[in-house]
């Protein structure tokens, strides 16, 4: 019954034998230890699970575990490089675009994919390219900010290419 | 309050690093060995008699542990759903509450059974296989024809539907001036009933360790002692036997504040089946089962002069209780005690509470609980009245504030407003929207047919819950103060325990700050610690109530008074000097006059841990304190919402928000500013679009997912003007009132106003939450024809 599945998560490789059935956020979460993605709902509108599948952003709530065979992942535990925080973790703290915490790995993400496609989003292009979230706490008025703050940061460190747009690996 | 640094400045938030990187500590991040998995199976009608419950097939499932249902609690679990008196001193009828049915459902999603297995799934497949035969009943879900005689009953064998029915003041108190006024102005006003919905649902891993007979509980709360205290007694153990963590909380809005069924069966599972047990509330769970908030109406009266002054007013408060009563339901009827909002009332206010049961899950405060609506229905009023009187909102406003001068001010229920300055936060307000101007666009608007409205909402509340004489009754006996204790370990670092809590509030960043500035330390020496029973202070009191700074913060800053006090003596003695002539500035003890005779904070540390004490000291460094306020704290503050209705599908585009509130002394402006942005997004919401749907007849949740139940996402919530005025609170030293709720309790009748001046033109005086477009499409519809 059970399925194979390969993949690469933040970079190191893991093979597990699962259950067809597994979400890919379950298999994040129970299987590889990753709990920063998040669960918030069982209808895909919450966006707190999103995570980067070959470099899109992906609610892994929508995926199989076994449909991620052969992708390269990148998780929230990802993002941060070699003690530094990426630019959009930063400028979340910065921003004080969090409150409780609970959605903003699942922001993180679907906001470094934004970033990648349009790096130089307006404020309703960031409401539009962050739709698929959502959070209860900030009144999204600190997030938008803060994606204005890490566009431009990295706009300005371009030349050092950031991982995210890369896919993670 | 020595030099300050910190205090004031925006400070980013030290739990932000965990956060941001994926590390935080979420209930359903924690694991332990040999856990089985419980999966609920719940009602899915509103009202039924249960004949049987077949749990054959879902026995022999893989995986399964055991199968549960009522009777194997019996033994576990002793009394009855806590229901606190809050405002409501003596109830009509509090139905009994067990936390899993045995004869009868009472509303949709009650438990009726329970599986445990090996893994979620395993619980999952198994709790679909439990045959349950129901024989349906009438659900009670209006609330007028609930008091009806003769209604189908919420429980069977209840006496009627009616919880609790009290008169604060009689209509007596305003005969004389609704005899005297010029104008008498009626409206019913409806609260829609709405989901907290934390990003977080609720979850609960329980560890009962049999032969040590020691319980830990893991769950995502507010409110941990309080759980220790309602499970302990529930599950007979000693209080002293059991330890609740709560760790990091996504979110709670008062939603994590009661107990609920779950928190008591799933530690008596764990005793049951000998092994640790975990469940998490899946979001539909959460919408169907955890506490709703508002679902109200009103009946109001104001009677005014023609100079458009408020002279008295009548109110009755209708409220859903739901099938049970919620812990802390009760405190919703505060609506009526702040009825009167930030004016005066010479001619008096009756007051009314009628608490109804009903065929829906329980109501229980939600962010602002009360004050949300008693501002809505005197914000809406007042521009009735004005409307009516073809007043300016702002003129009728500011010629019946109570003035700067008046406080503290003692209003018509008793309570004594501790301070403020209504006019000067509504002239703040008034300058940053540009009102003039806007007045000026809207008219101009008007003329090309579109609809343009401005509103506002000057509001005022009662947080910082709170003194011992007025909530220890409340409670039914434990007084809502606060404690805190700090440690100074021997090399000078220093541990702070707080009996609060937090689910986003950042008090690891507010509280250091203020004990570093007392204490005249780095910050990066003090850990603050909370959300562990086993931790700190015998009793903690939680998170609600936008009470952790005005209670908990003022907690903390007196036990680090209490130690720089020890600190003095333990100086004095090391430098020969008398106690008296020993100050304490910017981190080092020294004698009055002579700087350089000093002893560094982190030296005397070190020495309380010596032999070298003055005599009679005991060793080390640490102090506990408790709060216990002598009054309320009363922020207020005023919002501008300015919106244009599409005319033809009466779609609301909020084009404006300006907030300007005051808190009293801030101690973090970056933090005070997203909890407004928070509360006001959440105002939005109940104003704009979220309404929990029940159906009429049957009781059937029809709201049950976030598709259906509509929270605001991005493109739905405007960026913010926010300014601040500052009235320090005389109720405490730190002058600070709270601000968590602010938002929420000032914004839904600044929307709300706002639509119903936009709307005027048609001859529309007042509209009703949500204010979706299809509400409005209709009145427009019906308002033109």
């Amino acid at each position: 019954m059970k399925q194979k599945v390969a993949t690469s998560v933040n970079g190191r490789r893991h093979e597990h034998e699962v259950e067809p059935r597994l979400l890919l956020v379950h298999y994040l979460r129970d299987n590889l230890g990753l709990t920063g993605t998040h669960i918030g709902c069982d209808t895909s509108q919450c966006g707190a699970c999103t995570i980067l599948v070959d470099g899109k952003a992906v609610k892994s709530c929508t995926m199989f575990a076994v449909q991620a065979e052969g992708k390269n992942l990148t998780t929230i535990e990802g993002m941060a490089k070699d003690g530094e925080l990426h630019p959009i973790q930063q400028a979340f703290w910065d921003e004080h675009g969090l409150q409780c915490g609970y959605c903003t790995p699942g922001f993180i993400m679907a906001a470094a994919y934004l970033l990648s496609q349009n790096p130089n989003p307006t404020e309703d292009e960031i409401r539009k390219g962050l739709e698929g979230n959502l959070c209860r706490c900030t009144g999204y008025v600190n997030i938008i900010k803060a994606v204005q703050t890490a566009a431009k940061t990295m706009s300005g460190t371009q030349a050092k290419k950031t991982t995210v747009a890369a896919g993670g690996n | 309050m020595a030099v300050t640094q910190l205090v004031g400045a925006k400070i980013h938030r030290r739990e932000d690093p965990r956060l941001i990187t994926g590390h935080g500590h979420y209930i359903d991040d924690f694991a332990r060995q040999g856990t089985a998995y419980a999966a609920f199976v719940r009602s899915p009608h509103a009202h039924a008699r249960i004949k049987s419950i077949d749990v054959t097939d879902a026995s022999k499932a893989p995986g399964v542990v055991g199968v549960y249902t009522a009777r194997d609690f019996k033994g576990q679990l002793a009394g009855t759903h806590p229901a606190a008196p809050a405002f409501v001193a003596e109830k009509k009828y509090i139905p009994e509450r067990f936390p899993i049915a045995e004869k009868e459902v009472c509303y949709q999603g009650e438990i009726v059974a329970v599986v445990l297995a090996d893994t979620k799934g395993q619980a999952s497949d198994a709790a679909n296989m439990i045959q349950v035969d129901y024989a349906e009943l009438p659900a009670v879900m209006d609330l007028e024809k609930a008091l009806a005689d003769g209604s189908p009953k919420v429980h069977e064998d209840g006496p009627d539907n009616l919880c609790w029915d009290l008169t604060y003041t009689g209509p007596e108190v305003t005969e004389a001036a609704f005899q005297e006024a010029d104008t008498v102005v009626k409206q019913r006003i409806l609260q829609n009933r709405l989901a907290p919905v934390p990003m977080e649902p609720r979850g609960v891993m329980a560890e009962y360790e049999g032969f040590d007979k020691k319980l830990t509980i893991w769950m995502s709360s507010q409110n941990p002692h309080f759980i220790r205290l309602f499970v302990s007694g529930a599950m007979g153990l000693k209080e002293s036997q059991v330890r609740v963590i709560s760790p990091d909380v996504g979110g709670g809005f008062g939603s994590k504040i009661s107990p609920y069924p779950e928190d008591y069966l799933v530690p008596a599972l764990s005793r049951i089946a000998d092994r640790p047990v975990k469940w998490i509330e899946t979001r539909t769970e959460s919408i169907q089962n955890a506490t709703h908030g508002r679902g109200q109406f009103y009946d109001v009266e104001v009677a005014a002069k023609n100079d458009g002054t408020l002279l008295a007013m009548r109110m009755t408060q209708h409220l859903d209780v739901g099938a049970y009563c919620g812990t802390f339901s009760a405190f919703q009827a505060c609506a009526c005690l702040m009825a009167g909002g930030a004016y005066k009332w010479k001619g008096g206010i009756s007051a009314r509470t009628i608490g109804i049961l009903t065929n829906r899950v329980p109501t229980d405060p939600y962010r602002g609980a009360g004050r949300p609506e008693a501002t809505h229905l005197v914000e809406r009023m007042v521009d009735l009245v004005a409307d009516e009187l073809k007043m300016d909102p702002v003129e009728i406003r500011k010629k019946n504030f109570i003035q700067p001068g008046d406080f503290p001010y003692t209003q018509n229920f008793g309570l004594v407003v501790d301070s403020g300055d209504y006019e000067k936060s509504l002239d703040v307000a008034l300058k940053l929207a540009g009102y003039d101007e806007l007045r000026k666009k809207q008219a101009e608007g008007r003329k090309q047919g579109k609809y343009i409205g401005i509103g506002l909402s000057t509001w005022i509340e009662l947080c910082g819950f709170g003194p011992s004489a007025a909530t220890a009754p409340a409670t039914g006996g434990i007084a809502l103060v606060e404690s805190a204790q700090v440690r100074v370990v021997p090399t000078g670092s220093v541990l702070v325990y707080t009996g609060t809590h937090a689910h986003g509030q950042g008090h690891e960043t507010t509280f250091s700050q203020i004990v570093a500035d007392q204490l005249g330390v780095p910050i990066e020496n003090i850990e603050i610690r909370h959300g562990d029973t086993a931790e700190g202070t015998s009793f903690g009191y939680g998170t609600y109530g936008s009470r952790s700074l005005a209670v908990g913060g003022v907690a903390v800053s007196k036990a680090v008074g209490k130690v720089i006090d020890k600190g003095k003596k333990l100086a004095a003695h090391m430098l020969e000097a008398a106690e008296e002539d020993v100050v304490y500035e910017n981190g080092s003890f020294h004698v009055k006059g002579s700087p350089d005779k000093a002893k560094a904070f982190g030296e005397v540390a070190f020495a309380s841990y010596g032999m070298s004490l003055p005599e009679g000291m005991e060793q080390g460094l640490e102090a506990v304190a408790y709060f216990d306020p002598p009054n309320l704290v009363w922020p207020f503050g005023a919002h501008i919402a300015v919106v244009e209705i599409d005319a033809e599908t009466g779609s609301v585009q909020l084009q404006k928000y300006v907030a300007v509130d005051d808190c009293g002394n801030i101690i973090n402006p970056m933090i005070v500013d997203g909890q407004i942005h928070g509360g006001v997004a959440q105002a939005i919401a109940q104003a704009l679009f979220e309404e929990v749907v029940y159906d009429d007849e049957t009781g059937q949740l029809k709201t049950g997912t976030l598709l259906d139940y509509n929270i605001p996402g991005m493109g739905e919530i405007p960026i913010m003007d926010l300014d601040h005025t500052v009235t320090p609170s005389p109720t405490n030293d730190l002058g600070v009132k709270g601000i968590g709720e602010a938002g929420t309790i000032a914004a839904s009748a600044a929307v709300i106003n706002a639509v119903c001046d936009a709307l005027s033109p048609l001859g529309i005086k007042h509209v009703d939450m949500p204010a979706s477009p299809d509400r409005l499409w209709k009145q427009m519809k019906e308002a033109r024809q």
